[in-house]
């Protein structure tokens, strides 16, 4: 039990997707415009992670080593189908405002690099809670990336003003914006870790 | 430049040049075109500079302290860049707009690299282009000169986007400063006197700015009008930022190339990158845009045109 809750802990801060290791930084990048984005792109490809990481564990001695990446799509373009269609079902809102970066979870490197570097050696329970954490790292980091572009770039947060007379910096809102916060995060983090040695 | 690094046989002569003598020098150097400024725009201008100067030095200074680096505030190198970021504002702007882009020159432009003599992008442009991004309303809007009521007026450069042509502007009030503009850039004669400064000083080499500037005048000359060869060159020279950046960002030593060969191919790839701007860009003025793309060609230019190693 411990070595499971180790596996899920480890992709929240120790191993966090986007600023350790540096993973799926393209729908980090589009999407992260504002909160609500974040989220709902958070929990689709958590959904995506917990499922494909499942089932690759699952499958992972039937699967011939030559055709494994091949698998694996198809195991990881059948969860994103899946979101997808219940984001179109549930809240078209949000599948307009993600657009095409709901399908392209399906090449998330994130997805990928777990079915590959964790659930394809590892026994399902511990791929489950692994890609648990991975997402919740994932959904973390778009959270806290979202949060400070759409408090910056449009003085909101969740659609709510704050500050009244705040005058927005709009190249936060921009892509240009998003490499710059993204970028000083983590410069940020590794100060921190070198300054803790 | 080069002949500095030469080191020959004994005795040496000690050079009293150090990073600290040169940044005050070029203080100096930028004070003239600053009092045309208070003297044209008025008060407001003096204010603009001196929010964004001690912005900027406290910047470094807190930035300094947090990370526990040497604290280099007394070197002049975050004066010069609060002084340059506040010539590149229009004069109209509310107070808080220089110090955010001070703020945002020293960490962003600066620190994060690893603070003077890392930086890949001249401070000051970057805290510019930073500020015209995101509050383009305030970045475009220009007091009328000798006008010290709210009264805007467009800059001579924008006319000539919007179709008009600014043929009624004597070519001695642009060279003096009486038109719109941002509040180090207008007064051409004070930008030479501290150019010349520099220059009799070495502190600078005409490479950069004279290439520069006679890029842009030969572009502007031959594309700038309906026919070809007809184009109003000395209009181009004088308005907008081109002297200041020229002399003064252009000229910056850290994010331009080190062989005067290299000076010469980034001062001509500004001038190019200005003219193209100018003439057919969304952008009426392109000085800080070429400066800085030039500044991200320069470990380009830097690796090509390196010195022969003597005896190779």
């Amino acid at each position: 039990m411990k070595a499971l809750i180790k596996e899920f802990t480890k992709g929240i801060i120790r191993e966090n997707p986007t600023f350790v290791l540096v993973l799926g930084l393209c729908p980090t990048l589009a999407v992260s415009v504002t909160v609500a984005n974040g989220i709902g792109m958070g929990i689709a490809a958590t959904f995506v992670l917990l499922g494909s990481s499942v089932i690759v564990s699952l499958v992972k001695d039937f699967i011939p080593g030559r055709i494994r990446i091949p698998c694996y799509i198809v195991i990881i373009a059948t969860f994103v189908t899946i979101a997808e269609m219940s984001m179109k079902a549930y809240s078209p809102v949000l599948d307009r405002a993600l657009g095409i970066y709901v399908p392209l979870i399906v090449v998330n490197c994130i997805v990928l690099g777990r079915a590959e570097a964790f659930a394809c050696k590892n026994s399902m329970a511990s791929s489950f809670f692994d890609g648990l954490g991975m997402g919740l790292g994932f959904t973390l980091a778009l959270i806290l990336i979202s949060g400070i572009r759409e408090f910056l770039g449009s003085g909101q947060l969740l659609g709510h003003t704050l500050i009244k007379g705040f005058e927005p910096i709009f190249v936060f809102g921009m892509p240009s914006g998003a490499l710059l916060v993204i970028g000083l995060l983590l410069g940020f983090f590794n100060f921190l870790k070198n300054r803790k040695r | 430049m080069r002949d500095n690094l030469i080191v020959s046989g004994s005795p040496h002569i000690h050079k009293k040049a150090s990073i600290s003598r040169i940044m005050w020098t070029v203080v100096l150097s930028t004070i003239p075109a600053g009092i045309a400024g208070v003297i044209i725009f008025g008060w407001d201008a003096l204010w603009i500079i001196l929010v964004a100067t001690i912005a900027a030095v406290s910047t470094e200074w807190a930035f300094e302290s947090i990370t526990r680096h040497k604290v280099t505030i007394l070197d002049g190198s975050a004066v010069i860049t609060g002084i340059l970021l506040a010539y590149n504002l229009p004069p109209g702007v509310p107070l808080w707009l220089p110090a955010v882009g001070a703020v945002f020159s020293i960490i962003v432009g600066k620190a994060v690299f690893g603070g003077l003599g890392q930086n890949i992008f001249n401070p000051a442009l970057v805290g510019r282009v930073f500020l015209m991004a995101s509050w383009p309303k305030y970045m475009t809007t220009f007091p009328k000169p000798f006008n010290y009521d709210a009264v805007t007026s467009a800059t001579p450069l924008a006319m000539l986007k919007e179709g008009k042509i600014p043929g009624h502007i004597p070519y001695l009030d642009l060279f003096l400063g009486n038109r719109g503009g941002c509040i180090g850039e207008v007064c051409i004669l004070a930008l030479l006197i501290g150019a010349a400064i520099l220059l009799i000083k070495g502190y600078i080499t005409w490479h950069i700015p004279l290439t520069y500037i006679f890029t842009t005048a030969l572009l502007t000359y031959i594309f700038g009008a309906k026919q070809l060869f007809q184009g109003d060159w000395l209009f181009h020279i004088l308005s907008g930022g081109l002297i200041l950046g020229a002399f003064f960002m252009a000229t910056d030593y850290v994010a331009t190339p080190l062989t005067p060969k290299g000076q010469v191919i980034f001062g001509i790839g500004c001038g190019l990158i200005t003219a193209v701007i100018r003439l057919w860009g969304g952008y009426p003025e392109g000085v800080s845009y070429a400066i800085l793309m030039m500044n991200a060609a320069t470990p380009f230019i830097d690796r090509y045109t390196r010195n022969r190693i003597y005896g190779t």
